[in-house]
Parts: C-alpha cells; structure tokens; sequence
C-alpha cells in the first residue's frame, strides 16, 4: 500500500472498499491501484465481487466503507451521473442499445449536441467519425444498430462512452460476445485509447486474454483484493491458483455411490439457435447417486444443454431418457413430474416470482406435485407447511413466509430455491451455478444437501462456473467447448488449473489420461 | 394492521384526488363544487336510482372479470367489446330461433353467447400462438371486423322483418328471460316500487365472480395463470405451456365478455338492436383496471362506476354539465392506478427492509435497491 500511494496521480486508487449487502458481505476490503493510460484488469471468478466493485466506482451504489480517489482526489459519487462529470465511463455486458435507432440517434440519446431547440445532425456525425477514426473504432454513424453485429455494437458503446468525455473506461466482461476476430479487434481498439492517454479498467475471468491485453492485473477472490501482479511475472496456471485459492478443501465429495442403474441419459443431441448449432452431437450418462459436473466457460453451450433436457428448449436432433423413459417429445411438465428438479443459473430470472410471497414460489415448478394439490386445486394450507420446513431446514433468513421473494437477499432466495426442489424428492437434479453469488455458510449447507441426496440415489447434473465446487463435489468431470464435450475427467486427479486449459481448448482430449 | 393499512390507503387517495379534480374544474367552469356533489349524492339515496345504479353495474362487473382474467397473465384482450357484441347478437338469434322450458332456455342462450366470444377470442389467440401476433393491436381490429360483421348480420341475416323502423332481432320468448329480483327481495321485506325492476343476472354476475376468484386464486390453472403474467420465463420452467396457457385464458376471457352481454339481454332488451348498450367491453377495462383485477375490487369498481355515471345524470338540474361526471372517472382511473402502485411499492419497500433487517440484524444498511419487478406496471 505505502508504495502504491507514492505514485502520484494514480487515474484511481480504491483503498479498503468494503460493500455490504442483506446477508452478503459482496466486497470485504478491496484495494485498487491503477496507472493513468494503462490497461488494468480486474480478474475473479464469478460471485467474487467484481461487479459490485465496479458498480461503486461507477456511483451506482456507495460503498459502506473505503475510499475512492480519482487523480489522486478522494470523490465520492452518488449517482453514475457524477462518476460520468468525473471522466468514469462504463460499457455494460450488455448493451444498452436502442436497435430500431441509427448508430448516430443511439451515441448522441441524451447528450444531444446543438440548441435547445435544433439537434445538429452534422456535428453529431462528425464527432462521431473523428472518435472513430482517432481510436480505431470504425463504425457508419448512419446504419441502424439492428443491423449490427455484436462486435460493432460494443463499439458503438465505446464511442458512446468516449463522446460523454470518459477518460476512464470500465469494460464488463467485454469479450464474453465476442468471437475471436472480433476479440482481436477490441484489443487493437483498447490499444490505441490507451495510446490517446484513456485509462481502462477491464474486468473478465478469461486469463489467457488478461494475460495478451492488460499491463497490470488485480486478482479478487471473495470480495478481497489477494494479488496485484504484472502479466510477465504470471503464467495462466498461477493466475487460477489466485484466483480459486491455492488449496482445494471443502467441497469433497469422496467414498462413492455411483450406482449402476441409468438416471438419464442423452445421446447425440444438437440444439440450434438461430440454425447454428449451440450444442453439437453431446451425449452424457447419469447414474443414480452420481452428480456429473459439466466444466466449461460461459456460453459454451451449457445453458442450452440443460434447457433441452429440462425440456424448454427443443433439440435438432437426439435422444433424451429419464429413467428408461423416452422424454424427448414430451412436456417441461410432464419431466418435471417425473421427477426433474431444476436449480436455474439465473435465479430471479427462471427461478422465482420476485413479487409473489415465498409459500408461491415454493409451489412453483411443483404445481401439479400431490404434495401441493388436490385434484386441480392448490393446497395452501399444505404448501404453506412445506414452506416453512424449507425456511426453517435451509435456513431462509425471513421475516415470513408470507413475504415477497424479491424481499430476501440473493443468498436467501437461492437457499429457498435450492431448498424448494432438494425437499420435492427428485430423481434428477439440474442443478446451474446452484451456490453462485451466496455466502460461504450457505454455499457449505447447499453442498452437504447435494451430497445427502447423492447419497440415497440423486442423478444431479452439474454445470458450475466455480471450478472448486466442480471438482470436489463431482464424480465424473465432462468439459464442453463450443457445444462439444471435449473431455472426460477424473476430479480425484484433475487440478483447476488443467481444467481451465481444457475449458479454454488449450489442451485437447488426444492429450488426456 | 399493516396489511389493512396498505390495502385502504390507495383507494382512499384515488377519490381524494378525483373530488379534488372534478371539484377544480367545477370552480373554473364557475359552479359550486359542493352543490354539484351534493346532487350527484342525493340521486343516489332513492331506491329506485340504487337499483338502477346495480342493474348498470353488473354488466360492467362481468365484463371486468373478462378482461381481468387476461390481464392477470399480462394478455390484453381489448377485445372483448367486438367478443361480447357478436356473442350477444348470435344468442339473441339463436334464442328467438328455439323453444325451451325457462331454465333450459336461459342456460342455452348463455351457452351460445359464451362459445361465440370464445371462438371469437381464440383468432387473437391463434395470431398470438402461431404467428407472434400482438394481441393488443389485433384485438383492436378485430373488434371493428366484429362491429362490421354484426351490423351486416344483422341487416341481412338475423333481421326480425316483422319491424320496419329499427333493426334489431326478433324478441326473445318469455321463457328466455331473466327473472327479476323484485319477488325474493320481497321474501325479506324488501319492496321495490312499482317499475323497478333489480336484473336477476345479478345472482349469475355474482356467481361467477366468485368461481372467478376460485378459479385464479385458488387452482392449479390459475397458479400457472399467474406465474405467466409475474415471470413467463419461471412459469416456463416450472412446467407451463405458454401456448397452451395464451388460447386458454384468451378463450375464457373471450367467454366471460360473452357472458357479460346476457345482463342486458336477458334481464332488460330482451333482442339485440341498435339500441343495445355499446363500448360494455372498454367499461370492463376501466373497471378491471380501477379493481385492480381482484374480482371483490371489480365489484367495487363497476358500483362506483355506475353510481358516477347514474349521478351525472343528475348534474342537469343544477345547472352543471354531466361531462364532469366523465371528468370524475377519468381522475378517478388514473389516480387509483398510480395509487395502488405507489402504494405497492412501499410495501415491497417495507418487506425489503424487515427481511434485510432479520437477515443482518445489526446492519444499518439499508440493503440493495429495490430490484426491478417482474410483472410490474400498471395492471
């Protein structure tokens, strides 16, 4: 710390950050120290606090403790406004792009260059082409953002960003769209804005690309800053070990009850979006009492993978079967009813009623069990009871169970979650990122529920971004690249760092034991 | 306590603010405020103008019902005027065509008009499914694809012949009217002056708000229901067909709006004419949306709607244009829905807050803010 603060004019310096949430302490003492006219990037795996650092340095929340100085001067933001007057400007994983507008329309939306009463179009397009041509960023300010591709939107938020007067620039996750040309070319872009003198701030998990573009790397792991390195003093290998933590403990698994009677099993499926293929010829076998964890970087194909099976998504081609049975015309319901339960990667979005009470959301996804209902009507009283055994045996931090899911902190909601299917009895878990973004106490209760069901016969299918819980809590290890499972590992001997070559195609099958 | 307070502070708001508004425009037009009031009030202290004022409510209730059913799963059928006016004139055909004992007759007339609305609704329905198809914007046309292909029927078609100087169906038989209310009533001492006839379609309009409510609150259906309007994407993983789910409530509430044009044909006109009551169904989304989609707050709503409208008339005799009634249901609309959001929010606010604060117990933290709301806005 003492020699970071000797630099002078450091573009920003976050000393002892810290940010609670309901439940979730997301950044416990982070400290940041990034050069003017660098390129810095922020490494961690997901849930470690990223974005929520990059949310306070952005003035979308305030930090409860800590200090932030930009140029050396300690500011305080209290909405994204200010942090934009102060030269901070942030390109969102997703973009926030009006499509049905015009390149030009969408950069000058709500900085409108002209008279109160006149939009002047020209200088609009002017600015427009002179920021593209200093920074390598080539768009036509006349086309219409519909008709971009992904790589050209990212620019034009950029651009964007840039026109507002952004001198530092924070990237979200910006390669996580990209194909790799398209990748190249951002880098090249981010290249020369440094070469202008910007600053940027470059969040992401993929190290290899951390280790081609940034000059400065700071590793988070559970929302504290544990390394500050330079990409010449680190190889990927070391950068992961930072990352996860050099030791492996908690999420063991061990003495085996793999059973040799088939839970489900998958065989040749392809699903296609858009006509190309995302999940390409998988086939996978689940036994009884096994969990087979699917490692894989994110928008590998995973998703879509567990969509066919729970039935949501249709495949090109293949074959689903739940315990002997052939799934692969049949309804969401109908599989659900069989006994698939289904932990959805993102919560809020697939796994909750956000403004319904809690007994509601623990019904839903179980709407026809005989445990919630009577001929066609929904048996509250009993609903209710169940509800407040998953309270009480995951430990739901609520007031009641009468409150609104959208009132419980993200840990809580996936601990009902988690709770809700584990006490429905199922035969097959799909179970997506099922202790992303929670507490370590409550991620410790959701594996020892995972490994208790395993134990007296539960298939789960797990597909994790958390390599750690990948490796200890499977039994088998398949990686998905591109939609293919590329290959088969042994978690008893694979270490998170092999995992993540296989995972980037840095090591092939051919090279596996 | 809490919950009580919440559930009566937003209607409380919406007809502060609505009196407030009608009585600003009174005062600028140059009337007294309170002297208008006092009229509207004294219409409705008469027997006769309290029945009349439940004979226009209850078609507005049922009709509220029908749109509230799609609005609970977020599906706009804006339809219903175009489902409910082609439902009326087929059954008031199809009635005067048929003789039955009373009962029998009754129940087919109302079968006829159910299934028309349906099927009427299910086109929507089937753009919306098969071809992505805003319901919105096709119900809208449907609904003057609807008031056209009524008027030629009836023209051409359904005319009763033996009537020169209107067009309108032939009447329906005796045993296809709706029994009044007026001899139960009197089984409790209840005596309506002469000419004053309470519709019995109250008992069905009552009826079927309560299976409604059943229907919504209380099934396996109307879970799913729910869940597609607050969060498709979990209603789709928990198991829900969204298709499926869309030509259901689509088709239901297409039936209810053809039920809800029985009160008036059945229990008043007794044939479909010109002069049969028009734009029932865009009352039913001013009503649905002013009771919240609940069927209990429908019922309110579609009361104090027409008792608004039933007063207004009123206005004339004390010099004072009946618009300001219209003014009054349109600040009343508007308000109640702002209202009850506002209101919503804070109790969300609140669950936030107890629940971070049973979470955290010694935090001060106030918490993340309050996440975006699935299923929120106005309905």
């Amino acid at each position: 710390m003492s020699e970071q603060a000797l630099v002078p004019h450091l573009a920003i310096e976050l000393r002892d950050i810290v940010k609670r949430f309901p439940g979730v302490v997301a950044n416990d003492g982070v400290n940041l120290a990034v050069r003017p006219g660098t390129i810095h990037a922020i490494v961690g795996e997901n849930g470690a606090g990223k974005s929520t650092l990059m949310k306070t340095l952005y003035g979308a929340h305030q930090p409860d403790e800590g200090t932030i100085l930009i140029d050396g001067n300690p500011t305080r933001f209290k909405s994204p406004r200010d942090a934009i007057s102060a030269g901070i400007g942030m390109v969102f994983q997703h973009f926030m792009l009006a499509d049905n507008l015009t390149v030009w329309e969408n950069v000058v939306l709500g900085d409108e260059p002209g008279s109160r009463w006149q939009l002047d179009i020209k200088k609009a397009r002017s600015e427009i082409r002179e920021v593209s041509r200093t920074y390598g960023l080539p768009v036509d300010p006349d086309e219409l953002v519909a008709e971009l591709g992904v790589g050209e939107k990212q620019r034009v938020e950029i651009i964007k960003v840039l026109l507002r007067g952004a001198r530092i620039i924070i990237l979200d996750e910006p390669t996580a769209v990209l194909v790799p040309q398209e990748v190249s070319e951002l880098f090249a872009s981010l290249r020369d804005l440094v070469a202008n003198g910007a600053t940027v701030l470059f969040i992401s998990h993929k190290l290899d690309e951390v280790l081609t573009i940034a000059d400065d790397i700071t590793v988070i792991r559970a929302g504290r800053t544990v390394a500050a390195v330079k990409p010449a003093e680190v190889n990927a290998r070391q950068l992961a070990e930072l990352m996860v933590g050099s030791e492996l403990p908690s999420p063991e698994t061990r003495e085996s009850t793999v059973t040799n009677v088939v839970a489900l099993d998958v065989s040749g499926l392809t699903v296609l979006d858009d006509d190309r293929p995302v999940v390409k010829d998988v086939s996978l076998t689940v036994h009884r009492g096994e969990i087979l964890g699917i490692a894989g970087v994110e928008g590998n194909g995973q998703t879509e993978l567990l969509q066919a099976i729970l039935g949501v998504r249709h495949p090109s081609s293949g074959r689903i079967t739940l315990e002997g049975e052939d799934v692969t015309g049949l309804s969401t319901r109908h599989r659900r009813n069989a006994g698939v339960g289904y932990i959805p990667q993102d919560r809020q979005h697939d796994g909750l009623i956000l403004d319904a009470p809690l007994w509601e959301n623990v019904v839903l996804g179980h709407q026809t069990s005989p445990a919630f209902t009577k001929g066609p009507w929904i048996d509250k009283a009993r609903a209710r009871k169940r509800t407040s055994a998953v309270v009480e045996e995951f430990d739901v931090r609520t007031p009641g169970i009468d409150v609104a899911a959208l009132a419980l902190s993200g840990g809580n909601q996936q601990k009902l979650i988690v709770g809700r299917e584990m006490m429905a009895d199922p035969k097959v878990l799909i179970a997506a990122q099922p202790t992303r973004g929670i507490d370590v106490g409550a991620q410790a209760a959701i594996w020892e529920s995972l490994r208790e069901a395993r134990r007296l016969g539960l298939a789960v299918l797990l597909v994790s971004a958390d390599l750690e819980e990948l490796i200890g809590l499977s039994d088998r290890l398949v990686v998905i690249l591109r939609g293919q499972l590329v290959a088969e590992l042994d978690p008893a001997t694979v270490t998170p760092s092999d995992l993540g070559s296989y995972m980037t195609g840095a090591t092939t099958a051919g090279e596996a034991a | 306590m809490k919950r009580i307070r919440y559930a009566v502070a937003a209607p409380v708001i919406a007809v502060v603010i609505s009196l407030l508004v009608a009585g600003i425009a009174l005062a600028v037009s140059g009337h007294n405020p309170i002297d208008a009031f006092q009229a509207m009030g004294s219409y409705l202290k008469t027997a006769d103008s309290v029945v009349a004022v439940i004979n226009r409510a209850v078609p507005y209730y049922v009709m509220g019902l029908a749109v509230a059913i799609g609005f609970k799963m977020n599906l706009f059928n804006i339809g219903v005027d175009g489902q409910y006016r082609l439902a009326a004139l087929l059954a008031a055909a199809a009635g005067a065509a048929v003789s039955f004992p009373p009962i029998i007759h009754i129940a087919f007339v109302i079968a006829v008009a159910m299934m028309v609305g349906a099927s009427w609704a299910a086109i929507p329905g089937v753009l919306k499914v098969v071809r992505g198809v805003n319901e919105v914007v096709s119900t809208i046309m449907l609904n003057f694809i609807a008031t056209g292909i009524t008027a030629f029927l009836l023209a051409n078609y359904l005319r009763d012949n033996s009537v020169k100087l209107v067009a309108q169906t032939k009447p329906l038989p005796e045993s296809a009217w709706m029994p009044s209310l007026n001899t139960p009533l009197g089984w409790f001492g209840i005596n309506l002056p002469k000419d004053t006839v309470l519709n019995g379609f109250l008992i069905i309009a009552i009826a079927t708000g309560i299976l409604i409510y059943l229907l919504i609150y209380r099934t396996r259906f109307g879970f799913d229901l729910r869940t597609s309007g607050r969060n498709p994407s979990a209603a789709l993983s928990s198991g829900v067909n969204p298709k499926a789910m869309i030509m259901k409530t689509i088709m239901l509430s297409g039936a209810i709006a053809g039920l809800a044009g029985m009160a008036p044909l059945l229990g008043d006109y007794h044939q479909y004419g010109d002069t049969f009551p028009t734009a029932l169904g865009f009352t039913g989304i001013s009503v649905a949306l002013l009771g919240r989609n609940h069927p209990a707050g429908i019922a309110v709503a579609a009361i104090v709607w027409a008792a608004i409208e039933r007063g207004g008339q009123n206005l004339n005799s004390v010099g004072v244009p009946q618009e300001i009634a219209k003014i009054m249901q349109g600040t009343l609309l508007l308000s109640a829905v702002i209202a009850f959001e506002v209101v919503r929010r804070a109790r969300l606010r609140a669950e936030v807050h107890d629940a971070a604060v049973k979470a955290h117990p010694r935090s001060s933290d106030p918490g993340e803010p309050l996440p975006a709301l699935a299923g929120g806005g106005l309905v």
